[in-house]
């Protein structure tokens, strides 16, 4: 019996880590916001030279075709650096897609272009479970109409994945005629969120029978959500920590006062036993698949729980400085904060649980 | 990450499972410790290496090399069969392990071997009114008579004291030390003239099993020879016996979680019952996520173990996550059952005979015993998280 992380995964997330704390420091995370997409080419190239791009890929198709485990410890490590870029919404959710839908010379590209960190996929999925603002796409011969809510990572994407119910996947080009993305400004400036109008928008692909796929995208993508809210609250965790033996008052260091330090151990004492639900729930994509979705959903609703609690806790052991713009704790409760809801928020996600348990 | 055990693990498993077909029928039903349903039972799985597994022999074990996953294995397969695999008792869990690290070989061959048969029941004389949180500061003291001590004070929160036969007791021997090298670790026959054993009536109330007592002494008359490890090292030796008790604590949630769901599900008001109600079943299933969260944690530790690794803040949060999570896990038990989830004392309408209120107030009792959260806390951010300790105030 093994729980835990190899060697090899230790290595990957350090290699990583180091890699964005070196190139990709806060202040550039601050420059990259007032982009018109906070995503850089050049950064995700560098990321893609570093296996990140490709991580879920097949080999066939230039990826390293690791485990879904992997995926999450990159995805640790960008929350870790408020890090802007596609991983979420190309290297995981678009792959674990594209991974469902067959093998064809088309998807094969796709895949290909992932790996080599030319092709970003934006993700249009927000209403297979929550629609609002009459959002809806539909399918017409083939063509799709209708609007997308907070589509993720679709601004200065080559292709958007939208599926259309919960059983069909379209694939659409970003610069396809009758296709309006219009950027939505959210509390996180580290991702970018759009809403889609569709006008006989002619599709690249369409995959019936794709239920497996959409489930797969959500299962993959929560799972990595998951592990990014839980790299941003060990930030914040060690952020606040620091900031604690440094900050004196009362001639003494706020560490060691004790209401300062149950808030902390607090903090951690939450944290860690999620990291380890959510190395499960990644353990389950390729060990454990029929606990998989379970599990996926129990990982993001309770990291969304607990990394609200942590981002205000982490922000109050600051105190005024962690409510200030520059001191960049709010980059990371902003992060948190959006993430909560994206792939479905966690009142929707226990309720699917109990639902999927027969309970309701 | 590979979570199968293998194929030595899974023969083991088998044997296990063969045995409980066998015998389980033979397991005591109470928690009579001390008589013999139970001695006769801990010596038979004595004999096929099932409690007392990597004891040495020639101190009553089964002497088989430490092997965290063949535990786990046989934790597993007794918790299914619903039999106890040995006791959680002081004894074994707590003087046993203490005596094998600092005991002498008379201490190790008169104690071990009755100890874990349950053939001789020990309380543990630890904490006094005067000295929870800091132990440290105890106060009960020992002095010299010849070749014997005479200890005098009150000790509290002693478990099982009215039906032990023997106590591991902290006493201060060297009044004139610095308090943590004053103390040394006795053992104490309960028979001794002197002991008096009374009662402590806990929170779960006067008609609810309870084990605590206050224990008051007065010149017991004990033999220095009784000193485990060195005088003046109490201190160092119990830490070691902490120690064990903390791991003690780990016990997994999803057991409970799994009574809750029948509960919910069969607990009605207004003819629907309370998991048809969103607002319940939300609690549940984020109960449900925390269960699953720590019995993943449990696992990632007992690997840590396994490999050596050092599991640093993870293991530091145990304790305080398990039983809040248990108190919530009872809470939501008795808000399921809305004004009968009061009932108590075997009243009319009562469920499950009281079951989740005890659970409820037994949770609270180890929220504080066995260092308090706000202890754990302490602990977690000290040695877990390098934040200062509370500097001391200045003397006036």
């Amino acid at each position: 019996m093994d729980f835990g992380l190899s060697e090899d995964q230790k290595l990957l997330g350090e290699t990583v880590s180091g890699f964005l704390k070196e190139e990709v420091p806060i202040a550039r995370v601050r420059e990259l916001e007032d982009e018109e997409t906070p995503y850089s080419r050049e950064l995700w190239q560098q990321l893609a030279e570093l296996g990140v791009a490709g991580i879920l890929v097949p080999e066939d198709q230039g990826g390293s075709d690791l485990s879904l485990l992997d995926a999450a410890i990159v995805s640790d490590a960008l929350g870790y650096g408020a890090t802007p870029s596609p991983f979420l919404s190309t290297s995981v959710v678009s792959v674990a897609a594209l991974r469902q839908v067959g093998s064809s010379t088309e998807v094969n590209q796709w895949l290909g272009g992932i790996a080599g960190g030319e092709l970003w996929f934006g993700v249009a999925a927000t209403e297979v479970f929550s629609r609002r603002e009459g959002a809806k796409v539909e399918l017409d011969g083939d063509k799709l109409n209708g609007k997308a809510m907070m589509a993720l990572d679709c601004v200065g994407a080559d292709f958007v994945l939208v599926p259309i119910e919960s059983d069909k996947l379209g694939v659409i080009r970003s610069d396809a005629p009758g296709l309006e993305i219009n950027a939505l400004q959210t509390i996180d400036r580290t991702r970018s969120t759009s809403e889609l109008v569709l006008a006989g928008v002619p599709l690249e692909a369409c995959f019936s029978d794709a239920s497996g796929a959409v489930q797969a995208m959500f299962d993959s993508g929560r799972t990595a959500l998951a592990a990014d809210t839980i790299g941003a609250c060990q930030t914040l965790i060690d952020q606040a920590v620091a900031y604690s033996l440094t900050r004196k008052q009362f001639d003494r260091l706020i560490g060691s006062f004790q209401a300062v330090k149950h808030m902390c151990a607090e903090m951690i004492a939450e944290l860690e036993p999620t990291r380890s639900l959510m190395w499960y729930a990644a353990h389950c994509r390729d060990a454990v698949p029929e606990e998989f979705s379970a599990m996926a959903a129990h990982v993001q609703s309770h990291s969304a729980e607990i990394g609200r609690e942590i981002a205000s806790v982490a922000t109050q052991v600051h105190g005024g400085i962690g409510w200030t713009d520059e001191q960049n704790v709010h980059v990371w409760y902003k992060r948190i904060g959006l993430a909560r809801h994206l792939l479905g928020g966690p009142e929707l996600l226990r309720d699917g649980l109990a639902r999927a348990q027969g309970l309701a | 990450m590979d979570l199968a055990y293998g194929k030595k693990y899974e023969d083991f498993r088998k044997e296990v499972q063969q045995f409980l077909e066998e015998h389980k029928r033979a397991a005591p039903s109470g928690f009579d410790l001390g008589g013999q349903e139970w001695s006769s039972w801990l010596s038979l799985l004595i004999d096929r290496g099932y409690w007392a597994r990597t004891i040495p022999e020639q101190y009553g074990g089964y002497g088989a090399d430490p092997d965290l996953l063949e535990t786990a294995v046989m934790d597993e397969e007794f918790g299914r069969a619903g039999v106890p695999r040995g006791t959680a008792a002081q004894g074994p869990s707590m003087l046993v392990p203490t005596l094998l690290e600092h005991g002498t070989e008379e201490q190790r061959k008169a104690w071990i071997a009755p100890t874990m048969r349950g053939e001789v029941v020990w309380c543990q004389g630890y904490s006094e009114p005067g000295s929870g949180s800091d132990l440290a500061s105890l106060q009960t003291a020992a002095k010299e008579d010849g070749d014997d001590f005479l200890i005098t004070g009150q000790k509290i929160w002693t478990s099982t004291a009215e039906k032990s036969d023997m106590c591991f007791i902290l006493v201060r021997t060297e009044p004139n030390a610095p308090k943590h090298a004053g103390i040394s670790y006795i053992l104490m026959d309960m028979k001794t003239p002197g002991i008096e054993v009374r009662p402590l009536v806990t929170m779960p109330g006067k008609h609810t099993y309870n084990s605590f007592n206050q224990v008051f002494l007065t010149d017991v008359r004990v033999p220095q020879s009784n000193v485990v490890g060195k005088r003046g090292e109490g201190w160092k030796i119990a830490n070691t016996t902490l120690k064990h008790e903390r791991n003690s604590l780990n016990a997994g949630t999803p057991e409970l979680i799994e009574r809750l769901r029948k509960l919910m599900s069969r607990e009605s008001s207004n003819d629907a019952p309370a998991m048809q109600n969103p607002l319940y079943r939300d609690r549940f299933i984020a109960l449900q996520s925390r269960a699953l969260s720590m019995k993943f944690h449990l696992m990632r530790l007992t690997t840590c173990t396994l490999t050596g690794e050092n599991p640093g803040v993870a293991q530091l949060v145990v304790k305080l996550q398990n039983c809040q999570l248990n108190f919530d896990i009872a809470s939501l038990a008795i808000d399921a059952m809305g004004e009968l989830g009061a009932l108590f004392d075997r009243s009319k309408y009562e469920r499950e005979r009281g079951f989740w209120q005890l659970h409820q107030m037994l949770s609270l009792g180890l929220i504080i015993g066995g260092g308090t959260a706000q202890i754990q806390k302490n602990i977690i951010s000290e040695r877990g998280l390098g934040m200062p300790r509370e500097p001391k105030p200045a003397k006036a």
